[in-house]
């Protein structure tokens, strides 16, 4: 028996919300890591994680990190988009687990593209 | 816990359970693993998502992604496509009948879209056996307001503006029959939650347990403080056993954490909560019934006044509120009356919660703003009638209900409009007929069920369901006779007349709305031996047509009473003398061939199948001469 007082409520919610921030839509910033067969040879899937262990120490978890297939840049792969809201999104290559939490910094939290990995900004239109 | 980059949100209610939901699990757990996805990925259980015509189901936050029909042989697909490589995996999407596109995203399914959730906010997106997530979504937020910000007398005021009205059928202001309790002055007092749900085909109570338990658990200790009550009891039918099961383990939690129990929250506040489990009888859901059946007592009803907020368990007065009406309100004391107030129509506010079943494509449970019409829940929200068959009507507030034709399609669903209509609200029962529905066929199902479960304590609906049944039986066997209408209609007004509980008074509603809406159908049935749904038994005889039959001995072989006469490449008869008419030939008669046919009235005159088979003389594709 944990007798609550009215303030662990609180912060228990608190806490309690971080567990459930994926399922509220609540998003300042997406991570796509492509994972086609090509990414995750090239080493994606270490890339996953290097973001994931990032997003864990947030305070605020309002990045939502996902995956796509292959983006057709094979030889750049692992690579990774992001997208902040209402801007056009920057697709980095040949990342690596010291790369990404650059752009993490730099880019996700900082809000400044990390020039040096990117490879190009915006997506391609359909046809 | 460890960050996660998805989440599933996997169904498990009690229809998807039904359909293998834990089977399911295990194979998305044991592949997870395998992909070492597992620290990454997790699978959450749910509560019922609503589209229980999908199940077993499941939603991937935070993309969003609806996936339905799920087997455990498609998980390994699904788990290397979608979680590893990042490609949806369309064939498991819910795709509309007749349409070929799939639609990936739940947000975009029709079926979710005219939803408005408020009861059911947490549906789907919570664990329900952990109260820290109903916390995390604001639980308790709406107690806690109460106990350190409110006066009994404000929560009364608050809830009795925002207009919410019993949800279990009647519809009496949830805040005036508070107000009323807390004015008596004997004590104790009690409050109940009714989740004793008896009409067929509706789950909405059962499902709120399921998914949501502690949002019914706020709203009865937010009461308890208004009403000024120190203890409450769940009455729940025993036939609900994972409903049963996760109710125990949030009141076990609530209590854990001092939201139940004494001083709650410091505030010097305390109230405890027990559950009653009934055995499944239809008239306790009747209040005076299930305070009975809480009495250890036998359940019938008792005349009323006095009320239970006078009078209630063991003559202390009592508030009985349904599941639906407990659950709406924390979410009005946090968002207020006025909020709550501009949903809905004049007289009825809010949202109702519908299980939405029958002849209707998506089947399932809906929550949707009071006003809305019977078109846009059949088919917008619903997506129409299977098979492009006529959509005839709708039969809501279960076997206390009525009929409602499809004339009055746009009706907007509120308290009153349905009881002008002959129906009535109920606890939310919606099952939807098309025109293979024999409107004798569905008053005398409902009269029987209402007949079994009358408990015999008043002669009127006693004998007078006996009556009305015998009547419905008769006419629908093809022996019914002039004057049958008039006497079912004399019998139905003396038993809504006469009877003392609201089983009693409401059970002729099927009956009475049919004769009112279908009295046509009636008709043909006595006087031209006619069901022209085509269901009735006694008024059909089945038939082989010879211009189509190829004498390709289907049938023959699969009726079970072997009342088919015929061999290979000859014209099959259906002896009529022998046949029992359970349709087995229509079911397996290919459909390329569809050689059997139902006929009624007048067109089974001459068919007695007393003829021998001949042989099938045609080439392929032409017609026999006959």
């Amino acid at each position: 028996m944990e007798q609550l007082t009215l303030d662990e409520l609180r912060k228990k919610r608190k806490e309690a919300q971080k567990d459930i921030y994926l399922r509220e839509g609540k998003y300042k910033s997406k991570i796509i890591v492509h994972m086609g067969t090509c990414g995750i040879a090239a080493g994606a899937r270490e890339i996953v994680s290097s973001f994931l262990g990032e997003i864990d120490m947030l305070n605020e978890k309002d990045v939502m990190l996902t995956t796509s297939g292959c983006a057709g840049l094979c030889s750049m792969e692992p690579m990774a988009t992001v997208e902040l809201l209402n801007l056009p999104s920057v697709k980095y290559g040949h990342l690596t687990p010291e790369k990404t939490r650059k752009i993490f910094k730099e880019h996700i939290l900082g809000g400044g593209i990390v020039k040096e990995y990117a490879i190009g900004i915006g997506s391609e239109k359909g046809g | 816990m460890a960050v996660r980059r998805i989440e599933l949100m996997l169904c498990t209610g009690t229809g998807c359970v039904a359909g293998g939901a834990f089977r399911v699990k295990e194979a998305l757990e044991n592949e997870l693993k395998k992909q070492g996805l597992d620290k990454e990925i997790s699978v959450i259980i749910t509560g019922c998502n609503g589209f229980c015509g999908q199940g077993p189901l499941l939603v991937v936050q935070p993309d969003e992604i609806f996936y339905g029909f799920l087997n455990p042989e498609d998980i390994p697909v699904l788990v290397q496509e979608h979680f590893l490589k990042g490609r949806p995996v369309e064939k498991l999407m819910f795709t509309p009948p007749e349409k070929k596109e799939p639609i990936p995203l739940l947000s975009e399914i029709p079926f979710f879209q005219k939803q408005l959730l408020i009861v059911l906010r947490n549906k789907g997106i919570i664990d329900p056996e952990k109260i820290d997530e109903y916390i995390a979504r604001d639980g308790y937020t709406a107690l806690e307001k109460v106990l350190t910000s409110m006066t009994p007398d404000e929560v009364i005021e608050e809830i009795t503006h925002s207009g919410l009205r019993g949800r279990g059928g009647a519809g009496f202001s949830t805040g005036t029959k508070w107000k009323i309790c807390r004015s008596e002055q004997k004590r104790p007092k009690y409050i109940i939650c009714n989740c004793d749900e008896g009409d067929p085909g509706a789950y909405m109570d059962r499902s709120v347990f399921e998914s949501d338990p502690h949002t019914a658990i706020e709203g009865m200790i937010i009461g308890a403080y208004a009403i000024g009550v120190s203890s409450g009891y769940i009455y729940v039918r025993t036939e609900y056993p994972l409903a049963i099961k996760r109710m125990e383990l949030a009141i076990f939690q609530a209590r854990n954490y001092g939201l139940l129990g004494t001083n709650i929250l410091d505030s010097g506040f305390s109230f405890d909560l027990e559950i009653r489990e009934g055995s499944g009888a239809f008239v306790c859901g009747e209040e005076t019934s299930l305070i009975h059946s809480i009495e250890g007592k036998g359940p019938e009803p008792r005349q009323r006044p006095p009320f239970p907020v006078q009078s209630g368990i063991w003559d202390y007065p009592t508030v009985i509120n349904n599941v639906e009406t407990w659950a709406n309100v924390p979410v009005i004391i946090n968002r207020g009356a006025g909020w709550f107030s501009k949903i809905g129509t004049e007289t009825s506010k809010g949202t109702k919660i519908f299980s939405l079943v029958g002849k209707i494509n998506n089947t399932g449970l809906i929550e949707v703003p009071m006003g809305i019409t019977l078109r846009e829940v059949v088919y917008d929200i619903g997506g129409g009638i299977p098979g492009d068959k006529e959509f005839k009507a709708v039969q809501t507030g279960g076997p206390s209900g009525g009929c409602i034709p499809v004339s009055m399609i746009d009706v907007p669903i509120d308290y009153e409009s349905l009881t002008n209509a002959g129906s009535m609200m109920g606890s939310g029962g919606m099952i939807v007929m098309d025109e293979e529905t024999c409107m004798v066929d569905v008053a005398k199902f409902f009269i029987q069920f209402t007949n079994d479960e009358s408990c015999g304590k008043c002669t009127t609906c006693r004998d007078g369901s006996e009556a009305l049944l015998e009547v419905l039986e008769n006419i629908a066997n093809g022996e019914g006779k002039e004057g049958d209408l008039e006497f079912l209609e004399e019998v139905g007004i003396a038993v809504k007349d006469a009877s003392m509980c609201g089983l009693g008074t409401t059970l002729p509603n099927p009956v009475l709305s049919t004769l009112k809406y279908f009295r046509d159908e009636y008709d043909a049935h006595i006087n031209e031996g006619r069901c022209s749904a085509l269901v009735c038994k006694n008024l059909i005889k089945y038939y082989i047509l010879p211009e189509k039959c190829t004498g390709c001995r289907l049938c023959l072989k699969n009726c079970p009473p072997e009342a088919i006469k015929g061999e290979l490449k000859h014209i099959h008869i259906i002896d009529q003398s022998k046949c029992t008419k359970c349709g087995t030939c229509l079911d397996v008669c290919p459909p390329k061939i569809s050689a059997i046919i139902k006929v009624t009235g007048k067109e089974t005159e001459n068919i007695t199948g007393t003829e021998d088979p001949y042989p099938v003389k045609r080439k392929k594709g032409e017609k026999n001469e006959t």
